[in-house]
């Protein structure tokens, strides 16, 4: 990203002003596409909640500048609007980047759908796909599309990474099986932070069937004081390894201080915590971008719903850091991943959690949003809960055995 | 030596060139800094935060909207500070009111007819902001408590109620956002001017700027409150009651604000969160004192934070420059503003050392 910002610093050095800029751009001619169709004529617009502070945020816009730059959409094609609040705000963004040319408009928060959705209304010829929505699928709107990935797969392979630090630590005589007990710094009690945390819990469990875990909730997407101090009382409540689903670097740098284990998200944080970044699991964004972007152009329709997965690379694990993983971390990570994708591992497997106590035969979810949460659609069957596969976003929001949840109320 | 010397009432003129002349040396410092730190053409970056602001319709809209809100809470503030009442809790008393405006249009969506659920939605919003406005008046106007403080701390209960409603109403489950209300049906929507969404809001402000003008300017609440600033002792030997002054002023203060929390709720946004008043209120306290509590010169002032803030998004997205580069430029902009004041109260004379003063 650092470059892309470079490029276009030295190009206005070099004198293009921005009316001479916005000429350039008027008059297209961008250099050949590499990903395939006719991407010279094509303008796309990216809507952040946050900037690249955030590592939430910075993990779309790398993936957005990548997508660009396989697909040759130029830097002048491309338009990203940082620190949009989930408001009006983002309204007049996505309205303002279809006035400048925008044929496909990305939005990255969880806030910004209505806003998307009224855009969407006014502006026919134009798509909006927005990241983690629930309501393209009910909406019946041709132009407003929902994304997400199958991240839960990911969250699963990192709680393996997890499992296999604690059994590094029961067997080193560092903790007693029963003191294996993880913590986790969640946003809201969502089901998209839900069904993240238990399937890393469930990843953990499937190597330490003892382990245990306590969830904080912070209220807030991205609040750097509230993370970092929901970490460290979790690990001073007795929590010897940490993960998060929060945007900041909150949670991380309360880890590295406290010298405790953390699997991270979004991406890599081993830089700014080298002694105690396991590994990270994270969306990556781009083949959307480039699926999406690629049908606007062969004028063919865009799903209402897209789930990325493991096979379409949407769904990965950053590189594993040895000097604190496990050994045998990587492959374990590779045979489980194997599993994963040939179907004989199931994250959601209702033979390995239970709930009260109970196993789960049947469950209904609200996967149709509406402001009574009613349940609408069976997700049970075949022995696992079937995940991100009747919309994109997650819907499993069920409190499992084994995890402990503080601070509901934030 | 340097001497400093409070100044006789300068020629509105040479007012006027001293402000020009801050506001010129503030662009010519931003356009330093710029190309020091980014290597960018200042002028191209100054071009486009003016697009950023004016270039199109759509931008010149999106502006006077943001103007006017922030106009809006200026004013409500205004006669508080007149009085010498530290009102710092403009930010509750938007989110107060907004809150209340929600309640309206969620509790009642599918039941009540709009005419009904409006009119019901201006007075809970108004109602509401003038309520939180009215606790901290009350114990100043008693027991002379620190206002500054009560109004201050009045800010984060009303976080904490729009957090514990935000949880109650949200959808889906645990998400932390209600999203916005009557999507479908636009009950308590506030009306749109024909294809002008923000027209209704503008319109409002306008009229209530000239009206605070006036009302400042020439009622006799308007000369009351001046006394009552003054000194409180003066009002009371005249035979003001400062008490009534106090909750009175106090009380149009929150309405003010309670109707800015309306207008983002049933004008513009449709919907309530933690974090709609998006630190207006404070803001705002520095719009009323960059303006000297002068309505006429708010619209200026408001104006101009408002367009620093347009531009810097604009400039974040054309350069890929962080957001914080253009409140470093704003930054810049106001030290200059409001240092220009000190020339215009004060003279330097400067002496050579071993010289004779001449004054």
């Amino acid at each position: 990203m650092k470059n892309a910002m470079l490029n276009r610093r030295q190009a206005i050095a070099l004198g293009l002003g921005s009316a001479a800029t916005m000429a350039l751009a008027a008059c297209g001619g961008n250099g050949g596409a590499a990903g395939g169709g006719d991407a010279s004529s094509i303008k796309v617009g990216l809507i952040c909640l946050h900037d690249e502070n955030s590592t939430y945020d910075l993990n779309f816009l790398n993936a957005f500048k990548e997508a660009c730059a396989t697909l040759g959409i130029s830097e002048d094609d491309y338009m990203v609007k940082t620190n949009i609040p989930e408001g009006q705000e983002c309204y007049d963004a996505a309205a303002e980047l279809a006035d400048a040319g925008c044929t496909v408009i990305f939005a990255d928060s969880f806030g910004h759908e209505d806003y998307m959705i009224q855009a969407a209304k006014e502006f026919p010829e134009v798509q909006f796909c927005h990241a983690t929505g629930t309501k393209a699928h009910t909406e019946g709107l041709d132009n407003y599309h929902n994304a997400f990935a199958s991240i839960y797969e990911g969250r699963y392979l990192a709680g393996v990474a997890a499992g296999l630090k604690l059994k590094e630590m029961i067997d080193a005589g560092t903790i007693t099986a029963d003191k294996a007990k993880m913590g986790y710094v969640g946003a809201y009690t969502y089901a998209e932070v839900v069904s993240g945390y238990t399937s890393f819990y469930l990843g953990a469990r499937s190597i330490v069937p003892e382990v245990t875990m306590d969830v904080t909730f912070t209220g807030s997407w991205y609040d750097e004081t509230a993370e970092k101090e929901g970490a460290t009382k979790l690990i001073n409540g007795g929590c010897v390894l940490i993960s998060q689903h929060a945007d900041s670097m909150g949670a991380p740098t309360a880890c590295e201080n406290a010298d405790v284990p953390n699997v991270s998200y979004n991406g890599s944080t081993q830089e700014a915590c080298p002694n105690t970044f396991i590994v990270s699991s994270r969306i990556n964004w781009a083949p959307y971008y480039e699926y999406a972007v690629n049908a606007t152009i062969a004028g063919e329709a865009i799903d209402a719903d897209w789930t990325g997965t493991l096979a379409t690379g949407s769904v990965q694990l950053t590189d594993v850091n040895e000097a604190v993983a496990a050994k045998g971390t990587v492959e374990k990570i590779e045979e489980v991943k194997a599993g994963l994708e040939d179907g004989t591992i199931r994250v959601f497997d209702t033979s390995t959690f239970t709930v009260d106590g109970k196993t789960l035969d049947s469950y209904e979810a609200d996967v149709d949003t509406d402001p009574d949460y009613t349940p609408d659609t069976e997700v049970v069957s075949d022995g696992y809960f079937h995940e991100s596969e009747f919309r994109s976003a997650p819907y499993f929001d069920l409190k499992i055995d084994g995890i402990e949840l503080l601070d509901t109320k934030f | 030596m340097i001497h400093v010397t409070k100044r006789r009432e300068l020629p509105p003129q040479q007012v006027l060139a001293i402000r020009l002349a801050a506001i010129a040396l503030a662009l010519v410092t931003c356009g330093i800094i710029t190309t020091m730190t980014t290597g960018l053409n200042p002028i191209s970056v100054y071009g486009t935060m003016i697009n950023g602001a004016f270039g199109s319709q759509r931008k010149v809209w999106i502006l006077l909207q943001e103007t006017a809100l922030l106009l809006c809470v200026s004013l409500a503030l205004t006669p508080a500070f007149r009085m010498r009442f530290w009102n710092l809790g403009g930010e509750g008393q938007i989110l107060i009111g907004g809150l209340a405006a929600a309640a309206c249009m969620i509790i009642s969506g599918g039941r009540l007819p709009n005419v009904v659920v409006i009119p019901l939605e201006i007075v809970a919003a108004i109602g509401a902001g003038a309520a939180w406005a009215l606790l901290p008046a009350l114990f100043k106007a008693k027991w002379n408590t620190n206002e500054t403080l009560f109004t201050l701390m009045m800010n984060y209960v009303a976080t904490q109620l729009v957090a514990y409603y935000v949880m109650i109403w949200e959808v889906p489950k645990g998400s932390g956002k209600i999203g916005i209300i009557n999507q479908g049906t636009q009950v308590g929507w506030l009306p749109q001017i024909g294809s002008y969404k923000y027209l209704l809001n503008i319109l409002i402000v306008a009229v209530l700027t000239v009206a605070m003008y006036a009302y400042l300017r020439y009622s006799k609440h308007g000369y009351e409150i001046s006394v009552v600033g003054e000194s409180t002792s003066t009002a009371r030997y005249v035979g003001i009651k400062v008490e009534r002054v106090i909750i009175r002023t106090l009380l149009l203060s929150g309405a003010i604000c309670g109707l800015a929390g309306l207008l983002l709720v049933g004008g513009t946004d449709h919907t309530i969160t933690t974090t709609i008043a998006a630190g207006r209120g404070f803001t705002a306290v520095m719009v009323a004192w960059l303006s000297k509590f002068n309505p006429a010169i708010m619209v200026a002032s408001s104006l101009l934070l408002v367009f620093m803030g347009r531009g810097a998004g604009e400039i974040s997205t054309i350069y890929g420059l962080n957001h914080s580069f253009g409140d470093i430029l704003t930054g810049i902009i106001l030290f200059f503003i409001i240092g220009s004041e000190f020339f215009i109260t004060y003279r330097l004379n400067i002496q050579r050392k071993g010289g004779k003063g001449d004054d």
